[in-house]
């Protein structure tokens, strides 16, 4: 009776990336932000090179995850402003198949920022942020915030506030994810031994399996209406 | 009047948004191929009881059958009967009416979804429009894909939920005419609306929803629109003057 | 027209309902025993404990600073359980004690982060300053208040209910963090209560060096960190149930 789980979730991420595709609306405005806070963030703080090295990490991360707000409220105010969560909610799927379906959108309009973030980065900041264990903490990091901050905006956009609430409520519950990522990006780019730093990824794993976990539990109570 | 297992039935049926009670212990018992107008004012809870049909929302306390599968317990298999056009779209704007209808076709799990998509694309006259997209059509013409996006799946009932809101006297003559195929087809169809013209005209039965319940219940075969409307303001007036 | 009747009847014995002798026996004591062991706690800090030798006066601020974090925790915790139990329940009960929780949380969570600048201004000769721990306990407080900020952006009750219990046990993560963070960040400066203190701690002490320090804590943890907590709670709860009542009149006249 029921539409398979894994087909449901891949028939709503990529309707996602097809219209994304076609209006390239979300990583339009969610790029062109990411490289304007760059550049902002390195006129601001006219950093030197050791305090680029002890901030990049930081910057890069900031504006990762304001980046992700604009995609997060967009992806989820495209199903709430037709009513279409309502034509979701109709079909005969598994209610998680949508949070895995928009989780898996939203993870990918965000990783893209992050990639087009890296080489952009290395060159104004000269520091060699294209490595195999940034890459890995990127994968992992934007997991967590896309994980919780699909859970938040879709019901952030359902309030009086709409987009305003998300950063609010978004930001602290993404602390430790946040502090993870932070924290072991500076010490691959301040090539610290790995014994030293690899508790953090491995925290960020903890973590992100602890948020899917609860986000996956928690989802199904709030798009019911 | 009729003994016949209804396809939707409803039995003390109270809906309350916490202390506010919308829905009365109603009962109601709608027989397959039935067109039911659905009336009452704002407030009179007739989205209320539609969302509750169709599962969108849970019932405070009563039971809820459809063609026998109870709500909320099997809304699954309830599912895949129903369909759903409201006054909003239902419909993704960036991408085209072909691609709105896949996508739905593959949340509804339907094999050979082309031909299908081709035949309602057709049915509801946008088969020239297939492929543009959604966001550059007029409000009549995304109100005739959400037909078509509801008719899908070939459910055998069909909510409509004020589906004359921000339509255009040409788009709703359309809007007739697909609804009255709609029925022929075979669908069960509740409908709810503010233009009691409609209702007498289209519909096979008039209910009136007023404070929760059902102040009126009649077949529509020789009902005027002005018999209606005595009626209907009969039912209102009562219900402000308490 | 009888709506107002209806009103008036119900409002007579609620009107006497109010007040302190129509508390409930259990939390007329509860209330007194907590504003006595206040007291007690306090003349316990503030006198019958010694003087710290390395941070004199300040140092006693202590008493109340700690406990009362643990107070925020109990109360958040509160939160949690509510937020459960109401998406399991959804009875509205449940949403009021964690809704009590998250207000008595966030005011324990800013009297502990408001002593705990009061105490760093002489021990670190700042205010403020950019400490893991003193950092996430801010934040910890933010959460609460984005909490609060959450249900005001919802009128439908049923869906805040249940929003709120959503981002109340999603909360709690930041109350974790600020237990955690001292552990995992050795750069902080905060000097850990139980176990042994990050390296660079500063301003930390020994409960055993000075006369009665153990003994003024002993009496002051229990105080804040439950008596309080609950206590407040409690009344919280019992001040949604007199406002939900009020909302129960207004429904019912626009029911009729």
């Amino acid at each position: 009776m029921k539409t398979p789980f894994w087909q449901a979730v891949f028939a709503i991420a990529r309707k996602d990336l097809r219209a994304e595709l076609r209006s390239r609306e979300l990583v339009n405005t969610m790029g062109l932000f990411a490289l304007l806070s760059v550049l902002i963030f390195s006129f601001a703080l006219e950093l030197d090179r050791a305090a680029r090295q002890e901030s990049i990490s930081g910057v890069l991360w900031v504006t990762v995850v304001f980046a992700s707000f604009l995609g997060l409220n967009r992806s989820l105010a495209m199903e709430r402003d037709q009513g279409n969560i309502d034509a979701l909610l109709l079909a005969p799927i598994h209610r998680n198949a949508i949070f895995a379906g928009k989780l898996l959108g939203n993870f990918l309009f965000t990783l893209v920022v992050g990639l087009v973030l890296l080489p952009v980065m290395s060159l104004l900041y000269n520091m060699p942020l294209i490595q195999p264990w940034i890459l890995v903490i990127l994968l992992l990091g934007i997991a967590g915030f896309a994980t919780v901050g699909t859970l938040l905006a879709t019901m952030t956009v359902q309030t009086r506030a709409r987009e305003s609430l998300l950063p609010i409520v978004m930001l602290p519950v993404a602390l430790p994810v946040l502090l993870a990522v932070v924290r072991s990006s500076t010490a691959v780019l301040n090539n610290a031994p790995i014994d030293d730093w690899i508790a953090w990824p491995q925290i960020l794993i903890v973590v992100d399996v602890v948020y899917l976990t609860v986000c996956f539990l928690l989802f199904e109570y709030v798009i019911e209406s | 009047m009729n003994e016949a297992p209804a396809l939707i039935e409803t039995r003390a049926l109270v809906k309350a948004y916490d202390l506010l009670v919308v829905l009365r212990k109603l009962d109601l018992h709608i027989q397959r191929g039935e067109f039911v107008a659905l009336l009452g004012p704002n407030g009179s809870g007739k989205s209320t009881l539609l969302k509750l049909l169709s599962g969108l929302t849970h019932p405070t306390s009563g039971t809820i059958l459809i063609g026998g599968w109870e709500l909320p317990g099997e809304a699954a298999a309830v599912r895949s009967q129903i369909g759903m056009v409201s006054h909003k779209t239902l419909l993704y704007e960036n991408l085209t009416a072909r691609e709105n209808l896949q996508f739905f076709a593959r949340l509804y799990n339907l094999a050979n979804s082309n031909e299908r998509i081709d035949a309602l694309l057709k049915q509801v006259g946008l088969s020239k429009r297939g492929d543009s997209l959604v966001r550059t059509f007029s409000r009549g013409m995304q109100q005739r894909l959400s037909i078509a996006r509801a008719l899908l799946h070939a459910p055998d009932v069909l909510f409509f939920d004020e589906p004359y809101t921000g339509l255009d006297p040409d788009a709703a003559t359309t809007l007739d005419d697909l609804l009255i195929q709609a029925q022929r087809d075979g669908h069960t169809i509740i409908m709810t609306t503010h233009e009691l013209e409609r209702a007498a005209r289209l519909a096979s039965r008039v209910l009136i929803l007023s404070r929760g319940t059902v102040g009126y219940d009649a077949p529509a075969s020789n009902l005027t629109a002005s018999q209606l409307a005595a009626a209907y303001a009969d039912l209102t007036h009562v219900a402000v003057g308490s | 027209m009888n709506a107002a009747q209806n009103i008036q009847s119900q409002a007579v014995p609620a009107k006497g309902a109010s007040g302190f002798a129509a508390w409930p026996p259990l939390l007329r004591i509860l209330t007194i025993a907590t504003l006595i062991a206040i007291l007690i706690g306090l003349y316990m800090g503030l006198g019958y404990a010694g003087t710290d030798v390395e941070q004199g006066d300040v140092q006693r601020i202590f008493y109340i600073h700690m406990p009362v974090f643990f107070g925020a925790f109990i109360a958040f915790g509160a939160t949690v359980v509510g937020g459960i139990q109401y998406l399991r329940t959804r009875k509205p009960k449940w949403d009021t004690l964690a809704l009590a929780g998250a207000e008595v949380g966030l005011a324990l969570g800013l009297l502990n982060v408001v002593t705990g600048a009061i105490w760093a201004r002489p021990i670190w000769n700042t205010w403020w300053t950019w400490d893991p721990r003193l950092t996430s306990a801010a934040i910890m407080c933010l959460t609460y208040a984005a909490y609060l900020m959450l249900r005001n952006g919802i009128e439908n009750p049923e869906q805040r209910r249940r929003f709120a219990a959503v981002y109340g046990i999603l909360a709690i993560v930041t109350v974790i963090m600020t237990l955690v963070v001292i552990r995992i960040r050795p750069d902080t400066i905060h000097p850990a209560v139980i176990g042994p203190s990050a390296q660079n701690a500063q301003g930390t002490f020994e409960l055993e060096a000075t006369r009665g320090v153990g003994a003024a804590l002993g009496m002051n943890f229990p105080v804040w960190a439950l008596l309080v907590p609950i206590t407040l709670m409690w009344h919280r709860i019992r001040l949604q149930n007199r406002v939900d009542q009020v909302e129960a009149m207004k429904a019912e006249v626009l029911n009729q």
